[in-house]
C-alpha cells in the first residue's frame, strides 16, 4: 500500500477518522507523516490534512461532550479515531451514529446472523409475539380452526425450544400464565394436524 | 508447531485451485467480533487486552479445525516473520504493527486465520484459491458458530454485532475476492469498470497501489456495506458482480488476441526476457512483468505445469519473503533488488521456452464462466 501523500512510499501510518460525518482513511509512509506533524495518530486531527488546517477546530466548535458512562469514551474521541470505545457507546452516541450509519451502509437493521444463544430469545420472541396476536385476532372473529392451527404453532415452538434449551434463560420470557389463559380459550376441536412450523435458519 | 514450518509450505490459497482460479486468484471472508462488556483494543488497558487475548486464544485452539495450528503472541514474532504473514494475506498491516496484547492463530493449509485483538477483538478469516466466497464463508460461519458457544460476542437487537468501527457493524462481514485483470488494463477498461462497481456499494482498489496504477494488475473487489443486508445477500452481490468482471476481463483478453496480437505477443516476450536476463529489479517492475508472464500461461502460450511457479513468484519476490531464510540482518532496497532478480531468473530458467509468437488458439483461452462450469 501507498502513502497517499507522496504515492511512491510504503504505507506504514494508517489514520482513520470521522470528518463531517464521513469516514476518511489516510495511509502515509513514515517522512510525509513526519512532514505533516503526525505524531501521534489519536491526536491527530485528520480533518486538517483533508480539508487544511484549522478545519479540525472548525468542526470541534459544537462539541456534544457526550460521554460513554460505561467506558468514558467521549465523543471527541471518537471524532479522532473514527472507533467507538466500548459496545456501550453504540448506545451512548446513538444520536449522532445513526445519521452517520445512514451514510455508510445500506440499512439501519442487522438482518444477517444472530448468535445462536440469542437467536432462541431474539427470534422466537419476535414469531410468538406474532403468533399471539394472531391467535388474538382468530378467537376475537371466532375463527376456531384457525386460533386452534395458531395454538398448535405456539405449543410446538415452546416445545422446541424446551428441548434444545431445558433449564436456560432462553425459554421464552412471555408470562406462561397469560398465555395459558389464552390458550384455554380455545375450544377443544380436533384440527387436522397443522404442518409443522417451518423455522427460519 | 512453528511459524518456519508453517511458511515452507504455499499457502493452500496459492497453490490449490479453485474455479476460475485463472483470473478470480483468491477469495476470502472476514468476520469482526468483540466480546461483550469489554473495552474494544484501541480504548482497552493492557491488562483488559491481555486478559481478552488468553480468553479468546483458548477458546480458538480448541476448534476442531484448528488442531494443526500455529499460535503467536505478535511480540514474540519478529519484523520479518510478522511482514512475510502480511504479504501470504494472513494478517494485516494494522495487525503486524501490534505488540503485546494480541496474536495471530492460524490452521497448517493456511486457509483459517484468526487475529486477536486487532482493531477488533477478534477478526477471523478464511482464505481459498479462486472464486469460491460461498465456501470460504461457509468455513468461517462455521468456525463462528462454534466460537459462539465458548464466547460471549457483542450482539444489539438492532445493529448486529458491534464492531470498534462503526464500518463494519453489522455483520462484520468483510467478504473479498483478487483480481487479476491485465486484460482490462491493457486496453484501458479498468477504471471505467472501477466505477461502476463503486457505485454499488462494492469497492475494488488495486492490492498494491491505486486504478489502473495496480501493480501486477491485481485488483481486490469487496463488500463496503455491512448493515442492513444479511451475509448470504453480500456476497451473492458480489459473486454476481465477480462473474461480470470476469466476463470483461475475459473478452477484453479476445479482443486483445484478435486485434492488438502483436502488441500483446510483444509484452509477453519482452516481460520474460527482461525477467530472464534482470539483475536488479523492483517489487513494481518485477510485479507488473510477471503479470504478463501469467497472462502467458493462462494463453497458453507456456508449456502447462508452470502457473504454480509463476504464480508463487508473485509472493516470493516480496520483500519479506526475499528474505525469510536468511540470517543475515534486514537487507537495504538494493540487495534486495539484486536478490530478487536472482530468484526470478533461477525460476524462470526452470521452466522451458515459451512459444511466444505463436498466436494461440482461442480453444485454450478465455471460455465463458458458465461454459466452465460443470
Ligand atoms: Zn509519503
Ligand atoms: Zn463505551
Amino acid at each position: 500500500m501507498f502513502c497517499d501523500v507522496c504515492k511512491s512510499k510504503d504505507a506504514t501510518v494508517f489514520l482513520t477518522q470521522i470528518v463531517e460525518g464521513k469516514m476518511q482513511k489516510v495511509n502515509l509512509c513514515e517522512a510525509c507523516s513526519k512532514e505533516k506533524g503526525v505524531n501521534d495518530p489519536t491526536g491527530f486531527a485528520l480533518a486538517d490534512l483533508l480539508l487544511g488546517l484549522g478545519a479540525a477546530q472548525e468542526i470541534e466548535k459544537n462539541p456534544l461532550g457526550i460521554r460513554c458512562p460505561v467506558c468514558g469514551f467521549s465523543q471527541t474521541d471518537f471524532k479522532k479515531t473514527g472507533r467507538l470505545g466500548c459496545s456501550a457507546c453504540y448506545d451512548a452516541f446513538s444520536e449522532g451514529l445513526s445519521g452517520m450509519l445512514k451514510n455508510m451502509h445500506r440499512g439501519l437493521i442487522h438482518t444477517g446472523k444472530i448468535p445462536s444463544r440469542l437467536a432462541l430469545t431474539l427470534i422466537k420472541d419476535r414469531e410468538l409475539v406474532s403468533l399471539q396476536q394472531g391467535l388474538e385476532k382468530a378467537i376475537l372473529e371466532e375463527k376456531f380452526e384457525e386460533a386452534a392451527n395458531f395454538r398448535d404453532k405456539i405449543r410446538s415452538l415452546e416445545s422446541e425450544g424446551n428441548r434444545v434449551e431445558e433449564g436456560t434463560q432462553a425459554v421464552s420470557e412471555a408470562d406462561p400464565l397469560s398465555e395459558q389463559n389464552r390458550l384455554s380459550l380455545i375450544p377443544k376441536i380436533e384440527a387436522s394436524p397443522s404442518p409443522k412450523s417451518k423455522k427460519k435458519p | 508447531m512453528k511459524l518456519s514450518n508453517i511458511i515452507a509450505n504455499t499457502g493452500e490459497w496459492l497453490s490449490g485451485s479453485g474455479p476460475h482460479d485463472q483470473i478470480v486468484v483468491s477469495s476470502r471472508v472476514r468476520l469482526a467480533r468483540n466480546l461483550k462488556g469489554k473495552p474494544f483494543p484501541g480504548w482497552a488497558k493492557k491488562a483488559e487486552r491481555v486478559a481478552v487475548l488468553e480468553e479468546i486464544r483458548g477458546a480458538v485452539i480448541m476448534l476442531p479445525e484448528m488442531q494443526e495450528a500455529f499460535s503467536e503472541k505478535l511480540e514474540d514474532l519478529s519484523p520479518l516473520e510478522k511482514q512475510v504473514l502480511v504479504e501470504r494475506h494472513l494478517i494485516s498491516r494494522e495487525h503486524a504493527a501490534k505488540g503485546v496484547g494480541s496474536a495471530v492463530v492460524m490452521n497448517t493449509a493456511q486457509t483459517l486465520s484468526f487475529m486477536i485483538n486487532e482493531e477488533d477483538h477478534l477478526r477471523m478469516q478464511a482464505i481459498r484459491a479462486g472464486l469460491q466466497l460461498d465456501e470460504v464463508f461457509a468455513m468461517i460461519n462455521q468456525a463462528d458458530s462454534e466460537l459462539e458457544e465458548s464466547l460471549d460476542f457483542a450482539f444489539h437487537s438492532e445493529l448486529g454485532y458491534l464492531t470498534a468501527c462503526p464500518t463494519n457493524v453489522g455483520t462484520g462481514m468483510r467478504a473479498s475476492a483478487m483480481l487479476h485483470l491485465p486484460g482490462l488494463v491493457m486496453s484501458e477498461q479498468v477504471n471505467k469498470i472501477i466505477n461502476s462497481v463503486n457505485k454499488i456499494g462494492l469497492a475494488v482498489r488495486g492490492l498494491h497501489g491505486e486504478g489502473s496504477e495496480a501493480m501486477g494488475n491485481l485488483f481486490q473487489v469487496s463488500n463496503q456495506t455491512t448493515l442492513g443486508e444479511a451475509e448470504e445477500e453480500i456476497i451473492s452481490r458480489l459473486n454476481k458482480v465477480i462473474y461480470q468482471i470476469l466476463e470483461h476481463e475475459q473478452n477484453a483478453r479476445q479482443i486483445l488476441l484478435q486485434q492488438r496480437a502483436e502488441t500483446l505477443l510483444d509484452q509477453i516476450g519482452r516481460a520474460y526476457g527482461i525477467l530472464c536476463h534482470a539483475h536488479s529489479i523492483t517489487s513494481k517492475e518485477a510485479l507488473n512483468l510477471l503479470s504478463f508472464i501469467k497472462m502467458g500461461v493462462d494463453l497458453g502460450l507456456f508449456p502447462c505445469g508452470n502457473r504454480l511457479q509463476v504464480d508463487e513468484l508473485f509472493i516470493e519476490t516480496q520483500p519479506a519473503h526475499l528474505q525469510k531464510g536468511l540470517q543475515a540482518a534486514k537487507l537495504g532496497s538494493e540487495e534486495r533488488d539484486s536478490l530478487r532478480a536472482a530468484l526470478i531468473r533461477t525460476k524462470l530458467k526452470k521452466m522451458p521456452e515459451p512459444e511466444i509468437g505463436k498466436i494461440p488458439t482461442t480453444s485454450t483461452t478465455a471460455q465463458s464462466p458458465t461454459s466452465e462450469e460443470s
